[in-house]
């Protein structure tokens, strides 16, 4: 699978390595959606589930978001990655896989990550009138932001 | 007006109705706004985040080990499988390996969990749709399953009885008895569960035709474990992607084929059936040996030790106080709960504790796909779609 990774995203991902026996591929934000939707689509990867989309605070380089593949017909996982920076925005996903909806949601509540073409990107967890992100590393653990 | 009811649905002949957060059929805070049109659905939005407790920020705050005990308030009806994929994550960062006592020990414990965690579904979900006397019966047999996780670990629901390399102690003989006394006459009480429900033509009329959502929705939507199987696709993480030892035992993955909430109601009745054979099978081939792994830098002495030596004592306060380091790196760990794929990321930074941990957790996914299910449903059928997802809030909202 790394192989064919590597052969057929030749210059769109920026790494592709396999650590701990887990694949990840790493893009950047303009390559999203393209290397998305062929994850998705092409016969030889067909990741048609989303297992999980989160966010990270890096601290200086700022935000990464990760996204966990599954191939129910391949019986494979992968992880896909992208970092983007302060202020971050990025491409929504929802139009590949519908269920990155609310875990798009999530990460825009939780780290201020603002999904582009989201249908309905508003918080979810925390309260309407809720300021602040509390995942950010800068947001305290006791107290008020 | 209430909140979060934008103008343009509160506009025009459609009624807006709040369901929750405190509707005893939302099996806990869960707050639904239905748009319905008559007594038909139009449209229904969960509205969730009631039962936050920041437990991902406060992981980052913590070791390794004072996790452990966070996650099993995650999902407190299976709080044991929960404790297992947090486990086998920080066990593949570490790349430690489990005695095979250890994983029989976790798997013979969390099939129980998962009858249990069914049990207490099942009981629930036919209360909300007016059967009274399943519960009484559930009831019964989880007290029973509540009794032995006593006698193990002495805590009859938070476990925390799983270790980064192990199990924390021993069980006890007496433990083996009691489970195969139970294991023997559960099947039948499975059959009699039967006799109440299956053929009901209440229940039938309640559950068939209700709810339905296709295999390729189901897919598109992250919908997992018996939700996804009752709508055809055979998919179950212990068959496809084995962990902890569970290709070793033989069981067979039900799969309905109409993916309403009969189908689910079904799925889950025959994977009861298929833990107690999974169980079975774990107290027959129990390997004798250790029940922690042999890893001075992450697993404390034993309490003799600790008790009796200086060493011991240090060694074991050190564990406690600072944690251990783990190698810098990222890992996903999934494993099927009863509610579906319950995955685990974890992000190290080579320190003592997690820099980030996200847990995928099933019934907030799983609970995205109500919209789905409940459009077009008349609105005495939300009581059944929603009992029929099986959501814990406390998994929802983490």
């Amino acid at each position: 699978m790394k192989d064919d990774l590597a052969q057929f995203f030749a210059d769109k991902t920026t790494e592709i390595k396999e650590a701990f026996g887990e694949l990840t591929v790493a893009v950047t934000p303009a390559h999203l959606l393209g290397v998305a939707r062929a994850l998705k689509e092409e016969a030889g990867f067909k990741f048609e589930f989303l297992s999980d989309l989160t966010g990270i605070d890096c601290g200086s380089g700022r935000f990464e978001v990760v996204y966990h593949l599954l191939s129910l017909l391949h019986k494979q996982r992968l992880r896909l990655k992208v970092k983007t920076d302060e202020g971050p925005k990025l491409p929504s996903v929802v139009s590949i896989w519908p269920t990155a909806n609310w875990h798009e949601r999530e990460s825009y509540d939780l780290l201020g990550i603002v999904f582009e073409g989201h249908p309905d990107l508003k918080r979810i967890i925390t309260p309407d009138g809720f300021t602040g992100h509390p995942l950010r590393k800068d947001y305290p653990l006791k107290g008020e932001n | 007006m209430p909140e979060n009811i934008t103008a343009e649905q509160d506009q025009g002949e459609r009624l807006i109705l709040n369901m929750g957060p405190q509707h005893p059929s939302t099996h806990g805070v869960l707050r639904v706004i239905l748009e319905l049109d008559g007594e038909v659905v139009v449209k229904a939005t969960p509205v969730i985040g009631h039962l936050h407790r920041g437990i991902e920020k406060l992981a980052e705050n913590m070791t390794y080990n004072q996790v452990i005990p966070l996650m099993d308030r995650l999902d407190y009806c299976s709080p044991l499988i929960n404790n297992l994929g947090y486990v086998l994550a920080v066990e593949k960062l570490l790349g430690l390996e489990v005695p095979a006592r250890a994983k029989a020990l976790r798997v013979l414990l969390c099939e129980l969990t998962r009858i249990q965690s069914h049990l207490i579904w099942l009981g629930t979900h036919a209360l909300d749709l007016g059967a009274m006397s399943p519960l009484l019966y559930m009831f019964r047999e989880r007290e029973e399953i509540l009794d032995m996780y006593e006698e193990v670990w002495g805590a009859r629901m938070h476990m925390a009885y799983f270790r980064v390399g192990g199990v924390a102690a021993e069980v006890p003989a007496s433990f083996f008895v009691r489970a195969k006394k139970f294991l023997a006459g559960f099947p039948e009480k499975v059959d009699i569960y039967e006799t109440l429900l299956t053929d009901n033509p209440i229940w039938r009329k309640r559950t068939q035709g209700v709810g339905i959502i296709s295999s390729q929705d189901a897919i598109a939507l992250g919908l997992s474990g018996p939700g996804l199987r009752a709508s055809g696709v055979p998919w179950d993480l212990r068959k496809a992607l084995p962990y902890s030892g569970y290709d070793t035992y033989e069981f067979t993955v039900p799969v309905g084929k109409g993916g309403d909430v009969y189908d689910r109601y079904l799925v889950r009745i025959e994977e009861m059936r298929q833990s107690a054979r999974i169980c079975e099978q774990a107290l027959k081939t129990m390997p004798a040996g250790a029940v922690l792994a042999r890893e001075p830098k992450v697993v404390p002495p034993e309490k003799e030790r600790v008790m009796t030596t200086i060493e011991g004592l240090i060694h074991h306060f050190k564990i406690m106080v600072e944690g251990y380091n783990v190698p810098e790196g990222e890992i996903y760990a999934a494993v099927e709960s009863p509610r579906g794929e319950l995955g685990f990321y974890i992000r190290s930074d080579g320190g003592p504790r997690p820099y980030r941990l996200k847990v995928r957790t099933p019934s907030f996914v799983n609970l995205e796909s109500l919209c789905k299910m409940a459009e077009g449903q008349m609105i005495a059928d939300m009581v059944a779609i929603i009992g029929s997802i099986d959501i814990v809030l406390g998994e929802v909202d983490r």
